[in-house]
């Protein structure tokens, strides 16, 4: 449980990278959110694939 | 091995009659002026046809699809949302097995398309080759390809759905259990921690609504990607 929590840190870094550059690329440009949604929310679930595999390795090991 | 009927199996079937009969109503009128049902599925419908279905397979070949696509976003929303529907909640997908069986759905599709289109070594050199390189580090990327293409995508989308659903059920246990305990049999000061532990069950539920249709969302999402990578002529 303790090496998940310390796993969750690179993940947790990730989704607010790419929710950060989401946010610039909207403000510059409000007419390119809907291009932009889906590529955002599909970085933040890759990213937060391997939250998902630390979790499921926890409760696993 | 268990022998019987279980909850998640029960859901399972819930689901699809649920899926099934909004479906059926909502497309049965047909009427040139949609009343509100049949506004509902229209919009759902759309949404999946056209930014799901459309945008990310292409134009060209993505009719086939969309069969498959509308009633999977349909059957994971309706399960996922049972979770948040008050004496069910359990998400059906907080099961390993569940989320294999769909991950494992979206596989077969997604490679029989593609073999379908390239033929089958044709298919394994489309997806394990990335477009214009050549030399010897193709010794090294067609190995990491086929592991990253063929072997770990559908694990990732079984564990993504099954994960999220299990995790956020533990959290909300946690909580529910925790301020219960806190409230009832801590001692002294411990007790005003109870409500704040019930005001975070509320507040994670909603948390938890939103991640069930985003993991909808992004399972079909995925499931398109990987047929539009299937089917494309070249990267």
């Amino acid at each position: 449980m303790l090496g998940y929590g310390l796993a969750t840190v690179g993940p947790g870094l990730a989704v607010g990278l790419i929710f950060a550059a989401y946010i610039n690329g909207v403000a510059r440009q409000p007419e390119a959110q809907g291009r932009l949604q889906p590529i955002a929310i599909l970085g933040f679930a890759l990213a937060e694939a391997l939250a998902i595999i630390g979790i499921a390795l926890a409760f696993v090991l | 091995m268990y022998l019987g009927v279980t909850k998640p199996m029960i859901q399972l079937v819930v689901a699809a009659g649920v899926v099934f009969a909004f479906l059926y109503y909502a497309s049965r009128k047909r009427a040139m002026v949609p009343g509100k049902l049949q506004y509902v599925g229209e919009a759902g419908y759309g949404f999946v046809r056209n930014s799901l279905g459309r945008d990310i397979i292409g134009s060209r070949d993505f009719t086939p699809f969309i069969p498959y696509l509308v009633t999977l976003f349909f059957f994971l929303l309706v399960n996922n949302v049972m979770a948040a529907i008050p004496f069910i909640q359990f998400p059906t997908f907080g099961r390993a097995g569940t989320a294999y069986a769909l991950a494992l759905l979206s596989w077969v599709v997604y490679n029989a398309v593609g073999i379908k289109r390239h033929g089958f070594f044709g298919y394994f050199k489309h997806q394990t080759v990335p477009a214009g390189i050549k030399g010897p580090v193709l010794l090294l990327l067609v190995p990491l390809e086929f592991f990253s293409n063929i072997l770990v995508r559908p694990v990732t989308l079984a564990l993504r759905l099954f994960a999220n659903m299990f995790a956020g059920h533990l959290l909300l246990i946690l909580f529910a259990l925790g301020g219960e305990y806190l409230l009832l049999h801590g001692e002294g000061f411990t007790k005003l921690a109870g409500p704040v532990a019930f005001l975070m069950f509320g507040l994670i539920s909603l948390l938890e609504l939103l991640v069930q249709v985003l993991q909808a969302y992004v399972f079909v999402l995925l499931t398109s990607m990987y047929i539009s990578g299937a089917v494309a002529e070249e990267h």
